[in-house]
Formats: C-alpha cells, sequence, structure tokens
C-alpha cells in the first residue's frame, strides 16, 4: 500500500513538472525546437492512448490514423464555423461514435483477425474521404486556415497529455482497466468470472479513440493544407504501434520511454533518407519485436517481479520451503 | 428427487455440433449441498453439458435452472453473476498477473463484486484456503500444474457460487497430489458448496460424490449412489464396449 501510493505521488510530481515544464517550453525554443515538441507530444498522446487499450488487451489496432484522420478533418472542415471548443469536443465525440459502432460489430474478432481488420478499416475510411472529396466536394484537398500558432498548439498537446494520464491512470487502478488486462490474459476466463468483456472493451477502445482524434483536431491547423493521404497516412499508424512496443504497452508510462526515441530516429531517417523511409521503418519494426518484445517498460517490470520473489517481504520462511518441495 | 428443491434443474437439454448430438434430452437435478459426478466414456457430452450450464455454450432445445430462475442461453457472465462458477477442464489461470489478482479476478466482478482493501484480504483468505499463500506474488504462469489447479479453484470459489462446476480438476495429478486435491474438495464440501464434477478418477468419485449421473453418446444412462450406479449393466456396457458403443 504504501509503495502504491509512493508510487502514484512520484507520478503525480513527474506529471506536474513535465506539464510545466512543456508550458515554459515555447518561451525557450525555437521554430524549429517547437515543431519537434509537437512530434514528441502528439506521439506521445497517440501512443499513450493506443497501448491504454491495446496494451492490456492484446488488441494490436492499426486503426490509430483512422481516429487521428477524423479529428484532422473535423477542423478542415469545420474549423472556421463553430468556436474552436466545439470542434475539438466534436472531433472527440465523432471519433468516439465511430470507434463505438466499428467496435460493436468487429472486437469479437482475435488476434491477427482484428489487427488486419483494423488496417482495413483505417484504409476504408480514408478511400470513402477521398471519394467524397473528389466526387462530391469538388476537389481531394482542403485548406486549414486558423489563427492558430505553434505555441497554441504545444500548449493544447500538454493539456491532453496530462488530461490522458489522469484518465489512463485511473482506468489502470479501476476495476475497469483490471477486466481489460484480464481479457488480455485469457478472455474466456474473463466471462466465467462475470466480465461483460464487450462492453469493456468497446469502452476503452472508444475513449483512446476520442484522444488520438483530438491529437488530429489539434495539431491540423499546423498543415495548412489538408489531403486524405496526409490525414489517414498509414505509417502514422504503424510508427505508434513501434513506439509503445518499444516502451512497452503495458504501463501507463511505457509508450512515453519509446516516443523519445523514436521520434528522434524517424527525425534522422526521415530528413536523411527521404526514400528509404519505409523500408528503415520496417527494419526498426523488426528489430524492436525481436529484441525488447516486452519493450523497456517489461524489462524494468521483469526486474522487478524477480526482485520480489526473491525478497517477498512477508508471509516467508519453513512454510515456504515446505510447500515448495511438494 | 427432489424437484421442487432443486437448485439446478436441467430438462430436456439438447445440444447439436453438425449432425452429432453431443448432449440428446438430458435431464437431471442437483439438489443444494448436494456432490454430483457427472460419468462417462470420452465423448459422452460431458464437457459439453458443463458448457451448457457455465454458459460457453447455448441449448438448442430443453431448460436449465438456477433456483428456479431459467439461465438456458445466457452469456457466460450473467450466469457466473447469478452464482455459478467453475474450472476448465485445459486449467487456465491468468499467466499475466501474480496469485493474488488471480483471485481478485473472481471477486471483482461477480454477484457480490468487492475491490480495493477489502478484496486483497479476502484474496489472501482464499490463497490460503487452498494452500498457496506463499505464491501470492507468483505469475499466473510460474505456477506447477498442481498449484495452478489450485488457483483455479481459488479463483472459481472467489465468486461464491452457489454452484461450482468442476471440469476434470484432478485430471493429470499425481497420487501424492491426488490425495492433496481430494482433501481440499472435501474441505470445500464441508463449507456448503454444492458441485458437479466431470471426473475419471473413481477412488474421487466413490469418496465425494452423493450421486451420479453417467452419460453415453449425449444421454443418461444411469442415475444415483455412485457404486450402484456404476454396476448397472449398462453404464458396463458403456465403459467396456461392445457392440452398441461405437
Amino acid at each position: 500500500m504504501t509503495m502504491n501510493s509512493r508510487s502514484t505521488l512520484l507520478g503525480a510530481v513527474l506529471l506536474l513538472a513535465g506539464v510545466v515544464g512543456l508550458a515554459l517550453l515555447p518561451g525557450f525554443v525555437g521554430g524549429y525546437g517547437l515543431s519537434m515538441a509537437i512530434n514528441f507530444l502528439m506521439f506521445a498522446i497517440l501512443a499513450t492512448s493506443w497501448a491504454m487499450f491495446s496494451g492490456p488487451s492484446g488488441y494490436v489496432s492499426l486503426a490509430t490514423v483512422a481516429f487521428f484522420g477524423i479529428g484532422a478533418y473535423t477542423v478542415a472542415v469545420l474549423g472556421e464555423q463553430l468556436p474552436w471548443g466545439a470542434v475539438l469536443l466534436l472531433a472527440a465525440g465523432i471519433a468516439f461514435v465511430v470507434a463505438l459502432l466499428v467496435g460493436l460489430s468487429t472486437l469479437r474478432l482475435r488476434g491477427v483477425y482484428f489487427v488486419i481488420f483494423s488496417f482495413g478499416l483505417a484504409e476504408l475510411i480514408r478511400q470513402v474521404v477521398n471519394w467524397y472529396e473528389s466526387t462530391q466536394a469538388g476537389s481531394v484537398g482542403r485548406y486549414v486556415f486558423l489563427d492558430i500558432t505553434q505555441e497554441q498548439i504545444v500548449w493544447q498537446l500538454t493539456a491532453v497529455l496530462a488530461l490522458l494520464f489522469i484518465v489512463g491512470w485511473l482506468i489502470e487502478r479501476s476495476r475497469v482497466g483490471f477486466a481489460l488486462r484480464m481479457i488480455g490474459d485469457d478472455e474466456t476466463v474473463a466471462l466465467h468470472c462475470g466480465v461483460n468483456i464487450t462492453l469493456i472493451k468497446v469502452l476503452v477502445f472508444s475513449l483512446s479513440a476520442a484522444f488520438m482524434a483530438l491529437v488530429g483536431a489539434i495539431v491540423a491547423p499546423r498543415w495548412t493544407y489538408l489531403d486524405p493521404s496526409i490525414a489517414f497516412n498509414p505509417n502514422i499508424s504503424f510508427q505508434v504501434l513501434i513506439m509503445a512496443l518499444l516502451g512497452g504497452a503495458r504501463r501507463l508510462y511505457g509508450p512515453l520511454l519509446g516516443v523519445i526515441p523514436m521520434v528522434l530516429l524517424f527525425e534522422y531517417l526521415s530528413s536523411n533518407f527521404p526514400h528509404l523511409f519505409s523500408i528503415l521503418l520496417g527494419i526498426t519494426f523488426l528489430a524492436i519485436v525481436y529484441m525488447v518484445p516486452h519493450g523497456v517498460a517489461g524489462l524494468i517490470d521483469s526486474y522487478v517481479q524477480r526482485y520480489r520473489e526473491r525478497f517477498p517481504g512477508r508471509r516467508v520462511g519453513k512454510n515456504q520451503q515446505k510447500e515448495s518441495a511438494l | 428427487m427432489t424437484t421442487s428443491t432443486a437448485l439446478l434443474s436441467v430438462c430436456d437439454v439438447t445440444r447439436r455440433f453438425g449432425s452429432l448430438r453431443a448432449v440428446d434430452g438430458l435431464s437431471f437435478d442437483i439438489a443444494e449441498g448436494e456432490i454430483v459426478g457427472l460419468l462417462g466414456p470420452n465423448g459422452s457430452g460431458k464437457t459439453t453439458m458443463m458448457n451448457l450450464v457455465s454458459g460457453a455454450l447455448k441449448p438448442d432445445a430443453g431448460t436449465i435452472r438456477l433456483a428456479g430462475s431459467d439461465i438456458a442461453g445466457l452469456p457466460p457472465n450473467r450466469i457466473a453473476r447469478q452464482g455459478i462458477a467453475r474450472t476448465f477442464q485445459l486449467v487456465r489461470v491468468l499467466p499475466s498477473m501474480n496469485c493474488l489478482d488471480n483471485v481478485k479476478a473472481g471477486l471483482g466482478f461477480g454477484a457480490q463484486p468487492t475491490w480495493g482493501a477489502t478484496a486483497d484480504s479476502k484474496a489472501e483468505g482464499l490463497l490460503e484456503r487452498v494452500g498457496m499463500a506463499h505464491r501470492r506474488l507468483t505469475l499466473g504462469k510460474d505456477l506447477t500444474y498442481m498449484d495452478q489447479k489450485r488457483l483455479e479453484l481459488a479463483r472459481a470459489l472467489a465468486l461464491q457460487p452457489r454452484l461450482l462446476l468442476l471440469d476434470e480438476w484432478l485430471a493429470g495429478l499425481n497420487p501424492s497430489e491426488l490425495v492433496e486435491a481430494i482433501e481440499l474438495l472435501r474441505k470445500v464440501r464441508g463449507e456448503g458448496v454444492t458441485m458437479v464434477m466431470v471426473e475419471h478418477v473413481m477412488d474421487a468419485i466413490r469418496s465425494l460424490c452423493d450421486r451420479c449421473v453417467i452419460m453415453n453418446a449425449g444421454a443418461k444412462i444411469a442415475e444415483g449412489m455412485p457404486a450402484e450406479a456404476l454396476a448397472e449393466p449398462e453404464v458396463v456396457r458403456a465403459y467396456l464396449g461392445d457392440d452398441a458403443d461405437a
């Protein structure tokens, strides 16, 4: 218990320090620094919200960019008509509802079927938007002219990241989070323990989708020009997946550990090897899955587990030796 | 038997897989506090019957009543909440969770869900009850086979079931583990839990069960005290096989 509350306190302090640091950041760095900060924050939110659902449940989703793109397109279409707060709420709301509908019909799929479905979903949405824009709206691209500065984007993303950590922390320690871990371990057991697995999965999936859409909406003004191949670029889904896996998807803070090195690496790769980017992305993916299958946070956890088993704290002694000899 | 006071009442239940009638018009009652063995040769439909009661499968026809209310065809989570807990033929623990959390899985979502500090202390108590207090922080996947079985039982008991379904819970244990496991079940029985057990271990059936229902090819072929039911000619024929059983 005391260890728990101590780590909670540590988490709260780190969160607060991070928020203050990021809020003050725009005063110290130039345009390039800000743009890197936006990249970090964007992927931090995407990877953390991806891991909020996919980490414990084991449902690997490649639909990240579908919800991200929904957010971006909400801004492109409605950004000038509605107040900014309303646009953001609407973006999150639309993604939540879409995820709800998709989830209800597809979260029965397990393993690789769900992965493929989620990838297909993102492509489907991209093609539908493409079709609508070219045949109904008249032009494939849209311009986003909003009076939102880089600094403001950083501040908004910081706020969303903080909110995400609080929500993720609340879920993790609630019965919802526990049930999601049960589902990831053994869906049949969860079901026979009384868990309404469909409700839990769809709820957390939709919540994470809402956060992804918020990111898409907030960063949309940065692009000025937007078309479906930008907003629904499947690379984003893969990048988020790699970051979360590298950091470790079973811990709330895990993805962050992957986002920082990966954003730097992707930045380096895309500026130095623009034509080989996808190939190098794939190689990175393979290397991570092969070398750190449970991520950096997973490595930390297994050390902690080994330590705990060696020094269980209480209830050790004669009893243990006698029973383990059985 | 005592139909009016039956805790579980299975009536004319049928379940088909394609053209195979795995359970074919089966009826039996389980009274409160009883331990009933569900026996029969391999492929006679015992596990299918367990799956029908626990909700893993839906019956094609018939009713299954728990204390009077029909549960046939409800999803497993609703049935678990109504008070039926089970173990699995192939033992299932939550591999990435420690023993304490494995038991809390049974505590958190049942008829009277508990969570937080209360659940922690209850889980410790249950682990103690099955002799696993010293394994509280060990992960499910690191347990021995016997310990996984114990943990599964603790998780099932955590649901505070009115009816506990044990599907070959004693299978695969060595002789000394078997003695231990039977002792454990006797203890649980002493606490008044009603049980249905699918089992092949005859010693366990003789020493634990009040009554047996014996199945063959999806239908009931005998019912009664273990020694008597097992001696019936049709049961002997089903087990030892002549031309009738194919």
